[in-house]
């Protein structure tokens, strides 16, 4: 019994090294090669520690030269409206849709539930020609009305969330003669908070790491995000993989610092996000 | 002013004015793009010019030309790549369920990879698979230098190696459901097995599988839809070339390179009915088993 114990134990820990180590791995040789040198890139192994940890030469010139402000502030101001937008819109559909029921009530919840089922990447050529006819192609609309437009998971969240809220909590607002938008304003979408939180985590990873929406739609250098910004990079600096490596590096640390700051709002949220 | 209104003339302006935006958005860009795109594919078009009308004549090019068809094989690794992705996701959740030593720190480590930028991840592994890269060294140190290969270059090989990037860089997401999942069931129910003798493999298979069925066939249906429309990892690693094209690069490549917005319409509508019948079988298997 005890022989076993411990057998199992050894596989356990074992197979969890092996996952920790093939999960780091790879991203432990991008941080050593951000800071070796040309020279020192070529000569030492992928495994081998950098010389230096001050060189952030790699970084600078990956930060200037690959116009990397110009896609942290897109990819912010990107973020930023999406997010709100996709909050509000989710959460007024939700209130409507689950507080009030009215001729077309059920049919305009299918509608949203159908919508779950077509993958977005299907209709992106069908999609391109609305974008570019509504004249939004190469502006910065084009990836915030898409993400707006498409987030049906977000109100899927909040319907969920809202059916959990008491309507006897409206009722006795009503008592008080409070209308039906500061119901929604000072009542639900305060107790809504868990629910935003868990919205805000899931659209704010999948617009941050987005790459197709972006490149598709917004080709242009001004334009440009985290993601395309990064992808630039393939091209012109083939044979310079530590400054590639630098740009990599840059775009993961937000999410690095995001992930130990709100690691257990994230887990939460994407749980309550997905398995509901 | 707007409370002085009746309850009713509110409610009336509340449902147009909350439901107006979110509606016009949902037609516009989910559902008008379905219903253009099934128009499309019956014709002839290079996006500029006016639209002939050829009938069924695309769906027969894609289901016939080899060179369209082909990319189905290659959707055939993603799935494979799905399962692997789905029993590892599973294995490490239920481990973490229990008692384990520095249990947030493997956590946190196996999760990571889902949060990371698609276009870093990619490079990273461009790196990675580079001849005497990451992955050579690490062969070579355990003994396995004799299997190294061009990761990316030898057509027998490039798939599985980009359907390997995808499991990394997905397997945390369903190891977080999974996890979530499992630790909503009660720890009575362990403590009353453990009294009647089970071990850890029967508590896995009498009592967390059958109470997360729901969630493994709803994270199977999304990995399946995902194999099929696999794009990012090829498109950014090698975009598409040595044999690692996928339905999806081959339908963008057509549309927006080749100019052939009929052709990739019709493939993308044979792609959105794969995907719906393999939900629909799925929902149907998991709904009759309970």
């Amino acid at each position: 019994m005890n022989g076993k114990h411990l057998a199992g134990n050894f596989i356990k820990y074992a197979s969890l090294i092996l996952g920790a180590l093939a999960a780091i791995l790879p991203i432990l040789i991008v941080l050593f090669a951000s800071f070796k040198t040309g020279a020192e890139y070529t000569s030492t192994g992928p495994l081998t520690p950098p010389e230096d940890w001050t060189n952030f030469e790699n970084f600078k010139r990956a930060f200037v030269e690959g116009n990397m402000m110009t896609g942290f502030k897109n990819t912010v101001i990107i973020l930023l409206v999406s997010i709100v937008g996709t909050t509000l819109v989710g959460s007024m559909v939700a209130f409507v849709l689950d507080r009030f029921k009215f001729r077309g009530s059920k049919l305009i919840l299918g509608a949203f539930l159908l919508a779950t089922l077509i993958p977005a990447v299907t209709t992106q050529v069908a999609t391109f020609q609305i974008v570019n006819s509504l004249g939004l192609f190469n502006t910065i609309w084009a990836a915030i009305i898409l993400y707006l437009g498409t987030d049906i998971i977000a109100i899927y969240i909040f319907l969920q969330f809202m059916s959990s809220i008491s309507v006897s909590l409206d009722e006795s607002a009503m008592l008080d003669g409070a209308s039906y938008f500061t119901i929604y304003r000072k009542i639900i979408l305060p107790l809504l908070t868990p629910a935003i939180v868990t919205v805000i985590i899931v659209k704010g990873i999948n617009v941050y790491n987005d790459f197709y929406t972006p490149f598709l739609y917004m080709p242009k250098t001004d334009l440009q995000v985290i993601s395309t910004a990064l992808f630039k990079f393939k091209g012109p600096y083939g044979s310079e993989w530590e400054v590639i490596c630098a740009g990599i590096m840059l775009a993961i640390i937000p999410t690095f610092i995001a992930f130990i700051s709100l690691q257990k709002y994230i887990y939460n949220g994407l749980t309550s996000g997905s398995v509901k | 002013m707007f409370s002085k209104l009746s309850y009713k003339s509110q409610r009336n302006i509340i449902i147009v004015a909350f439901l107006i935006v979110p509606l016009t958005l949902l037609g516009t860009f989910s559902f008008l793009p379905v219903a253009n795109m099934f128009w499309y594919s019956l014709t002839e078009w290079n996006g500029f010019s006016d639209k002939e009308f050829i009938g069924l004549e695309n769906y027969k090019t894609v289901f016939t030309d080899p060179e369209y068809f082909r990319v189905f094989t290659v959707s055939l690794y993603y799935f494979f790549g799905t399962f692997l992705q789905m029993s590892l996701a599973l294995y490490f959740a239920t481990i973490l369920s229990f008692k384990v030593r520095m249990k947030n720190f493997f956590k946190g480590v196996i999760f990571f990879p889902y949060l990371l930028n698609g276009v870093a991840i990619g490079f990273m592994f461009l790196l990675f698979f580079q001849p005497d890269g990451g992955l050579d060294t690490i062969l070579g140190l355990v003994g396995l230098g004799d299997f190294t290969t061009h990761w990316l270059g030898n057509p027998d090989v490039i798939n599985i190696s980009l359907a390997g990037t995808s499991v990394w860089r997905y397997m945390g997401f369903n190891f977080i459901i999974f996890l979530g999942a499992i630790s909503s069931i009660p720890n009575d129910v362990y403590e009353a097995s453990e009294i009647d003798g089970a071990n850890r493999w029967h508590q896995f298979r009498y009592i967390i599988l059958p109470s997360i069925k729901i969630i493994v066939s709803l994270n199977l249906i999304l990995a399946i839809s995902g194999a099929l429309s696999a794009f990012e990892i090829p498109y950014i690693m090698t975009g598409g070339s040595n044999g690692s094209a996928t339905f999806v690069i081959q339908t963008v490549d057509t549309a927006f390179k080749y100019g052939k917005i009929g052709l990739a319409s019709a493939m993308a509508v044979i792609l959105l009915f794969i995907v719906i019948i393999v939900t629909a079988v799925q929902r149907k298997f998991f709904s009759e088993d309970d």
